[in-house]
């Protein structure tokens, strides 16, 4: 619709924009909360999460010389803003998952997230216990267990090749 | 006020605007607590509620609700404006996702360098001339009705209706090759809530101006991206 990917064919549509087919995935298999408040919450966790994530992909694109101030600045973010946040969250409730008391779209956003951050610097999670464990917890999952093997559709970090692929097909 | 959602953030359209409008749309009195500050600012951060110390912040149900696109939801859902199933909502979802888009797109346009005002006003032209205004044009063709979604009003109506006068505040020549979105133009600014919004007095925030900006800088101190 607006000359761009993400695109995924679902169910007949042909949905672009990340949040709208994520939102729409979420729903379809119940991992969305169980009213509006849960999903509110769930919106908002997984707001910060999103934030996050985008600060961190464009260090691998900007140039060298950038790069170590780049990652100081995304690395005092981790470890002010958002992990203590989401250490937070689960101190308040002392529950098992982010919202709700089960499994929703959000616990498995957050351990996408704490992988990148270990791969940026595996020290990053020291000082937050209740987000190690729940890291170990969600990862145990079968589903997740499963996606975290060799083999699966899940990709590796993007490396200097893939980044010059990129470029020329997206123009940047 | 028992029951009023209060709206947190400086006295400007920023990342707020979208909320009252939606609010306003929905017929639903609210308060504003504006920055003036920037110890304003410091002290919700220091009272810890402001999750990621950042706003727009609301006050809503009981909830503190930061992130403007959790808050667009939560009432957009409790007012009914979300479609009527989860087709529909992707629907909403995407066609909104793109509105947010082009409105970053002008935002920046204001908070950029002064030397890269030009240039991206230039960006926001193009981009809204060449790929957002066919895009929804496109989906009024497609089915010949008065609203984006579901033959009714929903909550993307009243996004879009908001991006819409920001591009004739920008160029008012963009829209002229579009004759069904000035169609939905005309159309929902003419619901009674909209209406009212749209009038003199109303919490509906004006164009910046370099004041506006001046003093959104320093409560945030912020720097040009």
């Amino acid at each position: 619709m607006f000359q761009q990917v993400p695109m995924v064919e679902i169910d007949g549509m042909t949905l672009v924009q990340t949040r709208s087919i994520l939102n729409y995935i979420a729903t379809k298999y119940n991992l969305y909360g169980k009213d509006a408040k849960e999903r509110a919450l769930i919106d908002m966790y997984t707001e910060g999460i999103f934030d996050l994530t985008e600060m961190m992909l464009p260090l691998v694109i900007c140039p060298p010389d950038q790069r170590e101030a780049k990652i100081l600045l995304v690395k005092d973010k981790i470890k002010n803003r958002y992990l203590p946040a989401y250490e937070k969250v689960l101190k308040s409730h002392g529950q098992d998952y982010l919202v709700g008391n089960k499994l929703t779209r959000v616990d498995i956003h957050l351990l996408e997230v704490l992988l990148y951050v270990e791969e940026l610097d595996s020290s990053l999670l020291a000082p937050f216990p209740l987000l190690k464990a729940l890291k170990n917890r969600i990862s145990s999952l079968p589903n997740v267990k499963k996606f975290l093997q060799p083999g699966s559709q899940r990709k590796p970090p993007i490396n200097a090749k893939q980044i010059e692929e990129a470029r020329k097909i997206f123009k940047f | 006020m028992a029951g009023k959602p209060v709206l947190y953030y400086y006295n400007a359209r920023g990342k707020m605007e979208c909320i009252r409008w939606l609010l306003a749309a929905a017929g639903v009195e609210f308060e504003e607590k504006f920055m003036e500050t920037s110890e304003d600012l410091e002290k919700l951060i220091k009272d810890g509620r402001l999750m990621f110390q950042q706003l727009p912040m609301v006050e809503i149900d009981g909830m503190t609700l930061v992130q403007s696109r959790a808050i667009l939801n939560y009432i957009a859902t409790k007012y009914d404006l979300y479609g009527k199933d989860a087709k529909e909502r992707a629907l909403i979802d995407m066609y909104t996702e793109g509105i947010i888009d082009l409105t970053d797109m002008m935002l920046r346009v204001v908070t950029c360098f002064p030397d890269q005002r030009e240039a991206k006003i230039s960006l926001a032209k193009d981009k809204a001339k060449s790929r957002y205004l066919p895009a929804y044009e496109q989906v009024l063709k497609s089915h010949r009705q008065d609203y984006l979604v579901g033959n009714r009003l929903t909550r993307v109506d009243i996004h879009l209706l908001e991006v819409l006068l920001y591009v004739e505040e920008l160029d008012s020549s963009l829209l002229a090759p579009f004759p069904l979105l000035k169609a939905l133009k005309s159309r929902i600014s003419s619901l009674p809530n909209v209406k009212k919004f749209l009038q003199p007095g109303s919490q509906r925030k004006p164009p910046y101006d370099e004041k506006i900006i001046e003093k959104a800088k320093k409560i945030f101190k912020f720097q040009p991206s």
